[in-house]
């Protein structure tokens, strides 16, 4: 069998949070009652017509910017003709011919190697309402809710080779859209979704084997499995002397496989032409200049900040900018703390615990920097254990409790009163005759059974080390004598 | 008392000086429209209720006296395919029947705020497609001035029940010639205004880049007291005028408050024509203009130069071409702007189950319920946006239209207005038009420029034919110069008379006698 090289493009669709739709002032919301966040204009009646929020060209325009692309000064919309039910006005408000941005790139790290990923264009275009269908009494229902949310389409040029390079261009590029703020890419809200182009070459080839596109995956993983799934669809396909059919598939996640959904003979013919209700955006060499001024710290410039001034190493700045809310949680504690790598490890130690324990995102704790520094810093000069640390992050995060009156009120400061330590142990020696009997025979494992012991005793709240250290002193006394 | 003995600037002053109350103005208005329009078929709606209702708050206003619009209390038809929040508005299309929009266009609520009576909705041709007002899917519409003739179209309701006298205003809307050549035919006068300067908010689309709403009035001076009430910029619209330093708008108020002055006074003496530069163009002289038409063009042409204007001759290329190109963009843009009747969300839809697929029962609820001129349109303009296609016939369209916008704009550097005739004949018999569609197409020859271009275009009754039906000129003038525009339309007819000819009443009885045709709908509300 000949090698293949998977070739992959991705047509991303990100769902701006501007607050209102793109030609209407209706609120842009996730979850509502059905048809309660519609008006004439995004519900296409007779009549209505679009006007451009301006706010959405603003957040395209940072994500030209953040994504590299060069920006068309006289950017117009065009009708994209089709009959759906979820089409209200059966046209979508679309660019076609003069798309916002163009030549566009992102680099990505796959294994040791930087690669550009080239961008073709980014354009804007109004969200289709949902369609609900029934099948107790197979009957289909429109919300027109999500009529007119203002979407980015991403196009990214067919130099992707594997699915692992396409994540990591989808976790990057939804890393960069979360930090600029332009949108808060749920996948399993639909606010970021993905079309992947597919195709197969042998390796050394120059030219492009036929292509599918495949649609309906509903997160990174069910993106990763397609297309693995469809290349090597095609690949046997072709060792079996068979041809690729140029077709749009539909991704069928119970099945986890993809099934054709039209072929290329029956694709639309969209009729694109300039919708002669909007006119054209003009965008001066100013807004430009303002939007780039005002655009955030991007992801990667934070990650090499993060390594090269903070001391962080690789993987911990990694997971740091892997969200806004974290990386700023990060920033904000170390202001306090000034202490990046013991923050760091708080955060990828106890936070990654609680997140796993919630089953929630690491970004989504609510974590006040205030108190988490306070912990911090506590912990670290000896205020508090870090078993006791734990249950005060815990209830900042749960009660937003303040760490230092909740460690007063629960009595939680660590004891260092040796006098107390040494009681303490001689009573649970005698208490555990048989483990120091264990020790002496040289089975020094028992030493964590009776330390354990004592910080029982004590609440938890020992200091660790003088308490371990009293243990192995008294011990050894007992075997000495 | 004959309500078609005053224009709406006389009763606007009446109406002011407590001469005739809006009630009682109402219940003429209600009076005349059930007396003939069942012969007649201007109206699609009535709503005499609402009528009597928007009367009392107008004589409230007037009473008041606060900062009252010279349009309080006077009646004023609608063309139904504007939309009225509550009042059933059908583009008289089967398609549309029973919608009721939930919301008002814009035009529609700045009438309510200056205190005109809404009478009613009025008939068209469907979605506005034609030049006769026959292909309505409820009736046909008769000119008043012979009950054998098309009161031409689209805005064909409108025009009959202005000169018919149901009412002394009303709207139309002009992609074409929509609102000028029913003036022509029906002895008015209507203005196309320059595009932008009119919201389109509400206005039910035919082609987006050429529509536009405009008064349709016996006189000038009519025409602008509504004009300058409707006109404005509407944020609702992307694509109307940009008014920064308010010049435009203090424009419209010296048109407003000059016309009244003058009507108070009785005195429109200070709206001239003298000095004005009219340029003729020589290609007009081509087209097979009725005789009577090129006559009372050539008089029309001395008149003014004994008003003191200045009349040349220009070259105007393309002429020939516009025709195609207005009705391959107009075509384009219909077929995507009539998509949204798919009988999903609202309108029509199919009796029959057994379609298919989403397909078929998209392919039943819309050749159910639209007509034959609007599908054919809409496939024109499908055909003329395909792939492969687009570049030959729209992008083309569009050249073309650039060339002649350039070409007009060139001439109204050096001239003030273009004179022409509205259409090249009085109006057709009824049944007639829509077995030759290409003619009739080729028909709006003089009137489409203006749309194509976007400049202001106004019609001028200037005579009549050997049978007595009405002949109209055009006056086109520059862009956002609609003001000059009705100014020299108020100054031509203080020196002509053909705006004061009133049609007889014999038809309108004998019709009605006959129960010769018209079913009006009911108000929904």
């Amino acid at each position: 069998m000949k090698s293949y090289e998977t070739v992959i493009g991705l047509e991303v669709h990100v769902e701006l949070s501007t607050r209102s739709k793109i030609f209407c002032s209706c609120p842009v919301s996730y979850g509502e009652e059905p048809n309660t966040k519609c008006c004439p204009v995004c519900m296409g009646l007779p009549g209505a017509l679009p006007v451009l929020n301006r706010e959405v060209v603003e957040y395209a325009l940072r994500t030209c910017l953040a994504v590299n692309c060069d920006i068309n000064k006289l950017t117009r919309f065009d009708r994209k003709n089709y009959f759906y039910p979820d089409l209200p006005k059966a046209y979508q408000i679309s660019q076609l011919y003069e798309p916002i941005g163009r030549d566009g790139w992102l680099e990505i790290q796959a294994g040791d190697l930087d690669k550009r990923i080239r961008i073709h264009e980014l354009h804007m275009e109004e969200d289709a309402g949902k369609l609900l269908h029934d099948p107790w009494d197979d009957q289909t229902l429109v919300d027109y809710n999500r009529c007119g949310v203002p979407l980015l389409e991403i196009v990214s040029e067919p130099d992707l080779r594997s699915a692992e390079e396409a994540l990591i261009y989808l976790e990057k590029l939804r890393s960069i859209l979360q930090f600029i703020d332009v949108s808060d890419c749920r996948m399993q809200e639909g606010s970021l979704r993905a079309d992947v182009n597919v195709s197969v070459r042998p390796i050394g080839s120059e030219e492009f084997g036929t292509r599918t596109e495949m649609k309906n995956m509903n997160s990174f993983k069910a993106i990763g499995r397609a297309i693995e799934k469809e290349s090597r669809r095609q690949i046997e396909l072709i060792e079996e002397g068979g041809a690729i059919r140029q077709e749009t598939r539909r991704w069928d996640e119970n099945k986890d496989a993809s099934f054709p959904m039209r072929s290329k003979e029956d694709a639309h013919d969209y009729r694109y032409f300039p919708d002669p209700d909007l006119t054209p955006v003009l965008i001066s060499s100013d807004w430009i200049e303002k939007v780039r001024e005002a655009l955030p710290e991007l992801p990667q410039d934070r990650r090499s900040r993060y390594i090269l001034e903070l001391g962080l190493a690789e993987y911990e700045a990694d997971l740091m900018v892997s969200h806004p809310d974290l990386s700023n949680l990060f920033e904000e504690t170390v202001k306090l703390t000034d202490k990046p790598r013991e923050t760091a490890s708080w955060i990828m130690g106890e936070l990654l615990q609680l997140s796993k324990d919630k089953s929630c995102e690491l970004a989504e704790l609510e974590v006040e920097p205030k108190a988490f520094a306070r912990i911090i810093i506590m912990t670290a000069d000896g205020t508090i254990n870090r078993i006791t640390a734990r249950k005060v992050l815990l209830a900042a995060i749960d009660e937003q409790v303040d760490p230092e009156e909740y460690i007063a009120k629960q009595g939680l400061a660590m004891i260092s009163d040796t006098s107390l330590l040494e009681q303490t142990v001689a009573q649970v020696l005698a208490d555990n005759p048989a483990s120091v009997e264990d020790y002496r025979k040289g089975k020094t494992k028992v030493t964590g059974f009776l330390v354990g012991q004592s910080m029982r005793l004590l609440g938890g709240k020992a200091d660790p080390q003088l308490l371990n250290k009293i243990v192995l002193v008294k011990l050894d006394n007992i075997v000495q004598n | 008392m004959d309500l078609r003995k005053f224009s709406a600037s006389r009763l606007a002053v009446m109406l002011s000086d407590g001469k005739i109350s809006a009630s009682e103005l109402a219940e003429l208005s209600i009076e005349r429209i059930n007396k003939i329009d069942s012969g007649l078929g201007a109206f699609v709606t009535v709503d005499e209720s609402g009528i009597r209702s928007q009367a009392l708050q107008a004589d409230a206003l007037l009473a008041a006296d606060k900062n009252r619009s010279p349009l309080t209390g006077l009646p004023l038809a609608i063309k139904d395919n504007i939309s009225t929040a509550g009042i059933r508005t059908t583009c008289a299309s089967k398609m549309l029947a029973d919608y009721v929009p939930p919301y008002s266009a814009t035009v529609v609520e700045k009438l309510r705020k200056s205190g005109a009576v809404i009478a009613g909705k009025s008939n068209l041709d469907e979605f506005a497609m034609g030049s006769t007002t026959e292909t309505s899917a409820w009736h046909i519409t008769r000119n008043p001035w012979s009950y054998e003739h098309v009161p031409g179209g689209s805005s064909g309701g409108s025009a009959a029940a202005v000169a018919a006298g149901l009412v002394p205003l009303a709207l139309g809307s002009d992609t074409g010639g929509s609102i000028r050549q029913p003036c022509s035919y029906c002895g008015l006068t209507g203005l196309k205004p320059t595009y932008g300067t009119v919201s389109r908010y509400g206005l039910i689309a035919y082609a987006s880049s050429l529509d536009q709403i405009g008064p349709i009035a016996r006189t000038s001076a009519d025409c602008a007291l509504v004009y300058t009430e409707i006109a404005g910029t509407d944020g609702r619209d992307s694509t109307s005028m940009i008014d920064n330093n308010g010049n435009f708008s203090r424009k419209l108020g010296k048109l407003k408050d000059d016309v009244m002055a003058a009507e108070r006074a009785n005195d429109f003496s200070g709206f001239s024509l003298a000095g004005k530069r009219i340029a003729v163009p020589k290609a007009f002289a081509g087209y097979e203009l009725q005789q009577e038409t090129a006559e009372a063009l050539e008089q029309a042409i001395r008149v003014l130069e004994q008003a003191g204007a200045v009349i040349s001759e220009c070259e105007l290329p393309l002429l020939e071409e516009s025709i195609p190109a207005y009705y391959l963009i107009a075509s384009a843009e219909a077929s995507a702007n009539l998509s949204r009747y798919d009988g999903v969300q609202y309108g029509y839809r199919t009796a029959r189950s057994d379609y298919a697929d989403l397909a078929e029962f998209y392919s039943l609820n819309r050749a159910e319920a639209l007509g034959p001129e609007v599908r054919t349109r809409i496939m024109l303009g499908t055909f003329a946006l395909s792939s492969g296609y687009y570049d030959a016939w729209y992008l083309k369209a569009q050249k073309v239209r650039r060339l002649i916008r350039s070409r007009y704009n060139e001439i109204l550097t050096e001239y003030d207005f273009i004179l022409g005739p509205t259409a090249p004949r009085t109006a057709p018999l009824l049944g007639v038009s829509l077995d030759d569609p290409l003619a009739m197409y080729l028909s709006d020859v003089f009137t489409v420029g203006a749309n194509l271009t976007g400049l202001p275009a106004l019609a001028l009754p200037c005579g009549f034919d050997n049978s007595g039906l009405p002949i109209g000129l055009q006056l086109t003038g520059r862009a956002y110069a609609d003001d000059e525009l009705l100014r020299a339309g108020i100054a031509w007819q203080q020196q002509t008379e053909f705006h004061l000819a009133l049609p007889s009443d014999k038809e309108a009885e004998s019709a009605v006698a006959a129960q010769l045709s018209g079913v009006r709908g009911e108000v929904e509300s």
